[in-house]
């Protein structure tokens, strides 16, 4: 027979009293996972959508000229020099501080070519790097050989070229070996070789016109790697293209000064559901109190039973608040993301919050019950002795 | 050299003209294994003096000691410790804990006391049998009859063994013959030698005792010998 043992015993008793307790603690415990659970979902899920928007920082040669284009629009006849980046420079990007963010670097020679006595643009791309920097693209066919070509959509239209067909470049004879699914960009417009291909074919070998990087984490410092980078090119313009991220992080941030919010509210209101029932419970007690202490129990003793009870309720609510707020996430989160894929892992740090979280709760507000439960009388409990 | 001394000790409710006087200046020694009854009609302050005899109740002005200790000069966590050690509590209305089964109820006393759990229950399981429970451990105080009940607040005044028991009206819910049969048990305890004080307003429970203290209006009118009903 303990302490413990009475602790227990009474919550077995009282177990409507307990059973409120409990679920003032759950309520609370479990809503606070469900938020918080949702927020860190989504954010993988973001970080998910990141590494399919691709390309979120691009490299530049510095200019001092002004873009001529709007909305995929560009002033005819107008001509412009194009200055370039060496491409051995581009070394220098794997050395920044956030190197291990850069997930994919993807350099890019642009030069204007003749097909079929037709003005287009021809890029020269690293292919696999592609392939991380522009997930959406669906090839039809296969990706270039050395004297290869992939065509966007509009630009075998307009040169009415198809797969296995062969065309001509300043002399050399280059084989269509896929076209690119329309894509609503400018790359429907454009003829892709390899790197090195269009480099020679442009006469630029060892340059390039710009370089895409993909950074991917959804909380990459993006603005320090683009000051890494500009400091490592310093001959370059470097910009990241973070306006979709950062609109759905900022909804994302508001969701989360939300949640916070309404966690508060709800840790408040059960503190309060159990100190009014602890309150209650103690009330009830007053000559079992009395008994207790005229049988020897100091204030400490009778305020270790109270805490006791208080303490083993919350640590219930603390494993089934998570329990309840982890699979409530699960049911929610499809709902939020619109997406299946998106899984809720088992997070030990805030299973380990939870838990503590009720019990610290559980246990604050039973300290005034407590302590009024020390101060009863045993005179006027016993009011019979 | 008597064992509990109380001295001029006044127990004064409210202030003022609201005052009201419960114990107003009484003063007895009791020897050590001394059987005393304590009567008066209702009010007359002997409850009072019991729980101040019980260290619950602290005195107005006035002296309490046992065995040398100055009870009401002792802090809340000492004078629950002298509770433990002193005192066996035998209450009107038993006052057992409800949710605990008899075994349970007979060792809340040594909850707080620092021996090993088959220690613990060792002794309560003597304590039970003392007092003629065995077999019935495992009930509820509601399963239990009155007699019953209040067999079981003996056993757990005298589980821990203190050289006091105080009872409020041991007798005062039972029947005649239930009633015999635990003043009987508390003269068998008295003749191992416990200090037993017991209030009463039973002439023939205070026959038990072998001193009677009549009080009336708080105040200690008549102290004297009995003889103790024969065994």
């Amino acid at each position: 027979m303990t302490l413990k043992d009475i602790a227990l015993r009474n919550i077995r008793r009282r177990k409507a009293k307990a059973a409120f307790v409990l679920a003032g603690l759950l309520i609370a415990v479990s809503t606070a996972v469900a938020l918080l659970g949702l927020i860190e979902a989504m954010n993988l899920d973001i970080q998910k959508k990141l590494e399919e928007y691709g390309a979120n920082i691009l490299i530049l040669p510095k200019t001092e000229n002004l873009s001529l284009t709007y909305g995929g629009l560009s002033l005819g006849g107008v001509s412009f020099e194009m200055q370039e980046i060496l491409q051995a420079d581009l070394a220098r990007v794997k050395v920044i501080e956030n190197a291990a963010n850069v997930a994919a670097m993807g350099p890019t020679v642009l030069g204007g070519v003749e097909v079929k006595e037709r003005k287009v643009l021809l890029a020269g791309v690293d292919f696999e790097a592609t392939k991380i920097l522009k997930p959406w693209w669906k090839v039809g066919g296969t990706l270039p050989s050395d004297f290869g070509v992939l065509l966007g959509s509009e630009a075998a239209r307009v040169l009415a070229l198809e797969t296995g067909d062969y065309f001509e470049v300043n002399g050399s004879e280059l084989h269509v070996s896929g076209i690119l699914a329309p894509t609503g960009s400018q790359d429907d417009q454009l003829v892709f070789a390899r790197l090195s291909t269009a480099q020679s074919l442009l006469h630029k070998e060892g340059r390039v016109s710009m370089v895409e990087v993909a950074a991917l984490c959804n909380a990459c410092p993006i603005e320090a790697m683009v000051g890494q980078i500009s400091r490592a090119l310093p001959d370059t313009k470097v910009m990241a293209i973070q306006q979709v991220v950062q609109g759905r992080m900022e909804t994302l941030d508001y969701f989360r000064k939300f949640s916070y919010g309404v966690t508060a509210v709800l840790v408040l209101v059960g503190s309060l559901v159990v100190l009014v029932t602890m309150m209650g419970s103690v009330r009830e007690r007053t000559s079992e109190i009395g008994i207790f202490r005229a049988m020897g129990f100091r204030r400490s003793h009778v305020i270790r039973i109270v805490l006791l009870e208080a303490g083993i309720i919350s640590a219930m609510a603390g494993i089934l608040g998570y329990s309840v707020g982890f699979a409530s996430t699960k049911l929610v989160l499809p709902l939020f993301t619109g997406s299946h894929t998106i899984g809720v892992i088992f997070d030990p740090v805030l299973a380990a919050g939870a838990f503590a979280a009720a019990v610290i709760m559980g246990l604050a507000s039973s300290v005034y019950p407590a302590l009024l439960a020390a101060r009863i009388d045993p005179t006027d409990a016993l009011r019979a002795l | 050299m008597s064992y509990i001394h109380v001295e001029n000790l006044i127990k004064r409710y409210g202030n003022g003209d609201a005052a009201v006087m419960a114990v107003g200046g009484m003063s007895f020694h009791i020897q050590m294994g001394e059987f005393v009854a304590v009567m008066g009609e209702s009010g007359s302050g002997k409850s009072t003096l019991l729980s101040m005899m019980g260290g619950l109740n602290t005195p107005t002005s006035g002296q309490y000691s046992v065995d040398g200790l100055v009870v009401y000069q002792l802090g809340q966590d000492k004078r629950a410790d002298f509770r433990r050690e002193f005192l066996g509590f035998v209450f009107q209305s038993f006052h057992l804990v409800p949710y605990l089964t008899i075994l349970e109820n007979v060792m809340v006393p040594l909850v707080t006391v620092k021996t090993n759990g088959r220690t613990k229950r060792s002794m309560a399981e003597d304590a039970l049998s003392r007092v003629g429970l065995d077999g019935k451990e495992h009930r509820l105080p509601s399963q239990v009859s009155g007699g019953e009940q209040e067999r079981v607040a003996i056993a757990r005044a005298i589980v821990n063994e203190p050289p006091i028991l105080l009872a409020d009206e041991p007798s005062g819910s039972l029947d005649t013959k239930t009633s015999r049969e635990v003043m009987d048990l508390l003269r068998s305890l008295n003749q191992e030698g416990m200090t037993i004080v017991m209030v009463t307003h039973s002439p023939e429970c205070a026959g038990y005792a072998r001193r009677l203290l009549r009080i009336s209006d708080g105040l200690l009118v008549e102290d004297v010998p009995l003889n103790g009903k024969d065994t």
